[in-house]
């Protein structure tokens, strides 16, 4: 059995509560340092380290800008970086002198972040210069291999507080930033360009086409044919590509009649040109093109500092240690054999299914299962992959490889289900081929019309037709409203993976939710006292106690009795903490058991009706328990009463007991299905079921954890709930704050709404074409009145839009 | 008229000076990170030592 014993420290009464001076955590003012007072001994030790090198600038950039440090981390944590195959796959660039390193650092979050990270030259001389990038939460750092190692660097990191966060899904698959660059240069030229075309065609229309030199004419013509080369070739290729592959799949999607119209406005101006008949539509042209591909730039907005796409590998350690013939090597998780023997530290993941045969193993399944006790696990006994080790280092014995493990094969059936995705189809792309069919129609009339009145008309007329109906008011007006729309949404601390969610979110019926922690908070609990009442004095010595653990209910128990104002903190002595079972110790002559039922009372009467009981005996002498049960987000309750008048079908997964069952019928109505004891398989059958039940539904799941996961991606619209938004969320396709989770129904509804928006511009902008295509079809559409119609109808539907999008979110309350 | 020409000529070059300046920033990441430059700048003048002068004028 595994004792801690706690330093002996000198009695010092509490006068206040203070702040730490490193982490911003409410705490006692035992620990201090030049009139700092700290939480922790990390904090402090930190605090040290920072001032030693001159780095104090940290604490006055930002109030309390640390990062708590949640234990001490293992020596041997980082050792698998000193593995040959692991640095090859981080380190991008090194020539034996200077080495370019980049991570992810989740918990960069203030300017004083920024500032030290980019100092940590000063700590570590073998450091050359570090870089950060804020938006996407990144370091880049150089270091000289000869003086420091990437483990060192990582050490360093992780000892200030930002552990980076290292996967090789991430270092093997990275690159997505060329892409939005190219785009950026489409964007470029055809500005450029547009407006070239533009100076060079007002002469033209100025002179309503009679230019007395006709040398000058021809100059302009010509060069603006040479103009609308790379706006043709270059920046339109990704209409033409997208509508080909459209095509191949025999499905016509909004690109094709675009492609469609710049490839008849292109040839016919070409032809004008060429043959010296008139001035062409390069500049309508050439502005459609920009305003589209800056539409599109706009809808693709992504929240980079975010991945909406993590699978178990991101959860897991990168390397562990693994023992052969006597001795310790680090080895990549990947290389893990079955019989392999691991040890697995304090703190770490067990990254594969194996058997404990060394050790007391105090397990904590929460990540797999969504549990939150930890539970106590023997000599023999199997443990899952995805557990965490909470006291102690342990040794076991691998059973199954990674890849075969239960939680990842969980992930791997998952795919089976995976295409079926989101297999709506946007409504945008009928609309654009009622519109295609309609245009064809109203063209071959005008066409049949001048056949028989004057057959020189029919090619103007039915090119003009093509030229000035152009589909491309659709895609803006889509465009635009989706992309402000998900602006919106990113306010409201909510971030939707890419625009087509929105419209998936505008066809949910039915919502399942996730209890813990996504209904309810995780760290925050309401803690009530059953038993005979306790005096000052006991609350201190049970304060003095608890405060000496790490655990985490003591730390629940700590913060509760800090809000009161007379605590003092007493002497402890024989500190003793027995895990899965409690702590016990001596403090001002008393003796003190804090801890399970079994533990502090020697029996167990019966499971606790709701919640988690702490039980408290002082001197042998039973007093009662605390009673600790998870509070419900503020808002929740107001959301359902909502979602119900809305009509949404609400349905409740908890991987917990029924204890909560009465609360949640009280909030949910007594009619919604609540089902418990969920394991990660059964949710995600039980969102199969609904689905396979009713087609017609479109499910919405809320969860928090990885023991959601697949629940989340075998739902239409899969919603990661976060306490903290630079905490890791398993793959969703949008992640909220979870105190926006009482915003849901204002949501829903707002993404509802852009889908009137959306329809209501699409009926202005057949109001402009119903205009151009009365020119058209007369044969009277001068590229003057193209070059007016055109921008005109842009710049009206992407302001109408933008206000409408506005208003309707002001009024949804967001 | 000639001078048209040449006017012409001159304004299409300086414009295309400008969208190759424009693609060199790109092409250098000038556009990659909006944010972090806009904090780095104020770390340049010491903040503590700042704080300290003014502290030692009033």
């Amino acid at each position: 059995m595994e004792a801690i014993v706690a330093n002996t420290k000198k009695p010092m009464p509490v006068q206040g509560i203070v702040q730490c001076y490193h982490c911003g955590e409410t705490c006692d003012n035992s620990l201090s340092d030049d009139n700092h007072f700290f939480c922790c001994e990390g904090c402090k030790f930190v605090y040290g380290l920072l001032k030693e090198n001159g780095l104090c600038n940290y604490y006055e950039l930002s109030q309390t800008p640390g990062i708590k440090i949640k234990g001490k981390f293992a020596t041997e944590k980082f050792a698998y970086l000193d593995h040959a195959d692991v640095q090859q796959k981080l380190i991008r660039f090194t020539d034996g002198t200077q080495s370019h390193v980049s991570f992810y650092l989740p918990q960069m979050h203030c300017a004083s972040c920024i500032w030290l990270l980019e100092n940590l030259h000063t700590i570590q001389p073998g450091i050359l210069f570090s870089k950060t990038n804020f938006g996407r939460k990144e370091i880049f750092i150089a270091f000289n291999p000869e003086a420091t190692s990437l483990r060192k660097v990582v050490e360093l990191l992780a000892f200030v507080g930002y552990e980076p966060y290292i996967s090789f899904n991430d270092s093997e698959a990275k690159k997505p930033r060329k892409v939005s660059r190219k785009q950026i240069f489409k964007i470029g030229v055809a500005g450029f360009c547009f407006s070239n075309i533009m100076m060079l065609s007002f002469p033209e229309y100025f002179s309503s086409g009679n230019i007395t030199e006709s040398y000058l004419k021809h100059i302009f013509s010509y060069l603006n044919l040479f103009l609308a080369l790379p706006v043709f070739f270059y920046c339109a290729s990704e209409f033409f590509i997208s509508a080909w592959k459209g095509l191949q799949q025999k499905w016509l999607n909004i690109d094709a009649p675009i492609a469609l119209s710049i490839l008849i406005t292109f040839s016919r101006s070409v032809y004008e040109v060429l043959s010296g008949t008139g001035a062409g539509y390069f500049d309508s042209m050439a502005g459609i093109v920009l305003f589209m591909l800056a539409g599109r730039w706009f809808q693709n907005k992504t929240y980079d500092s975010f991945s909406f796409d993590r699978d178990y590998k991101s959860y897991f350690p990168l390397g562990v240690t693994v023992i052969k013939d006597g001795k310790e090597s680090p080895v990549p998780i990947s290389a893990l054999q079955s019989d392999d023997h691991i040890i697995v530290r304090h703190n770490e993941m067990i990254p594969a299914d194996a058997v404990l045969i060394k050790g007391e193993g105090n397990i904590d399944y929460s990540f797999v299962s969504g549990e939150n006790t930890p539970v106590v696990k023997n000599k023999g006994e199997l443990i899952y992959a995805g557990a965490r080790q909470l006291s102690g280092s342990i040794e076991l014995q691998v059973v199954k490889t990674v890849s075969q493990s239960y939680i990842t094969q969980l992930w791997n059936n998952n795919e089976v289900f995976g295409p079926q995705k989101n297999k709506d189809k946007s409504f945008i792309h009928p609309w654009s081929r009622y519109f295609t069919v309609v245009l064809f129609s109203i063209a071959a009339s005008a066409g049949i019309y001048w056949w028989f009145v004057n057959p020189a008309n029919i090619l103007p007329a039915v090119s003009a037709a093509l030229i000035v109906a152009c589909p491309c008011s659709l895609l803006l007006s889509a465009t635009f409203t989706f992309g402000n729309m998900l602006r919106i949404f990113g306010k409201n601390q909510f971030y939707l993976k890419n625009s087509s969610i929105i419209e998936a979110l505008s066809r949910i019926n039915t919502i399942v939710f996730d209890k813990t922690g996504t209904l309810t908070h995780t760290a925050k609990a309401t803690i009530e006292f059953n038993g005979q009442p306790l005096t000052q004095a006991e609350k201190s010595i049970i304060y003095s106690a608890v405060k000496e653990s790490a655990h985490p209910l003591s730390r629940m128990l700590k913060k509760a009795f800090l809000q009161e104002e007379t605590i003092e903190n007493l002497y402890v002595e024989n500190f003793r903490e027995l895990a899965g079972k409690g702590i016990e110790a001596t403090i001002s002559n008393s003796h003190i058991r804090i801890g399970s039922q079994t533990f502090v009372t020697g029996e167990q009467l019966k499971a606790p009706a709701n919640g988690t009981q702490v039980w408290i005996a002082i001197n042998g002498q039973t007093r009662g328990c605390f009673q600790i049960s998870n509070s419900y987000r503020q808002g929740v309750k107001e959301m359902a009463r909502k979602l119900n008048e809305g009509k949404f079908d609400l349905h409740v997964l908890s991987g917990d007991n029924a204890a909560e069952k009465e609360n949640l019928q009280q909030i949910f109505g007594t009619t919604a299905p609540l089902q418990f004891n969920q394991s990660p398989q059964s949710k995600l059958e039980y969102i199969k079921l609904l689905k396979d039940q009713d087609p017609a539904s479109r499910v919405l799941m809320l969860g928090d954890g990885l023991n959601d996961a697949g629940a989340l991606r075998q739902s239409d619209v899969g919603v990661a709930v976060s306490e903290n938004t630079s905490q890791f969320t398993p793959a969703c396709d949008a992640i909220m704050d979870s105190t926006q989770a009482g915003k849901l129904h204002a949501f829903l509804a707002y993404a509802r709404s852009g889908k009137f928006i959306v329809t209501a511009s699409f009926i202005l902008s057949i109001l402009y074409n119903i205009v151009g295509l009365s020119f058209a079809v007369q044969a009277l559409l001068s590229p003057l009145v193209a070059a007016i119609l055109m921008p005109l109808s842009s710049i009206s539907i992407v302001t109408f839009v933008t206000i409408a999008t506005s208003v309707s979110a002001r009024k949804k309350g967001l | 008229m000639g001078v048209l020409v040449i006017l012409i000529a001159i304004s299409i070059l300086v414009a295309g000076g400008f969208l190759a300046a424009f693609i060199w920033s790109v092409k250098k990441g000038q556009y990659d990170d909006d944010y972090t430059p806009s904090v780095r700048m104020l770390f340049d003048d010491n903040p503590s030592n700042n704080n300290n002068s003014n502290s030692k004028i009033s």
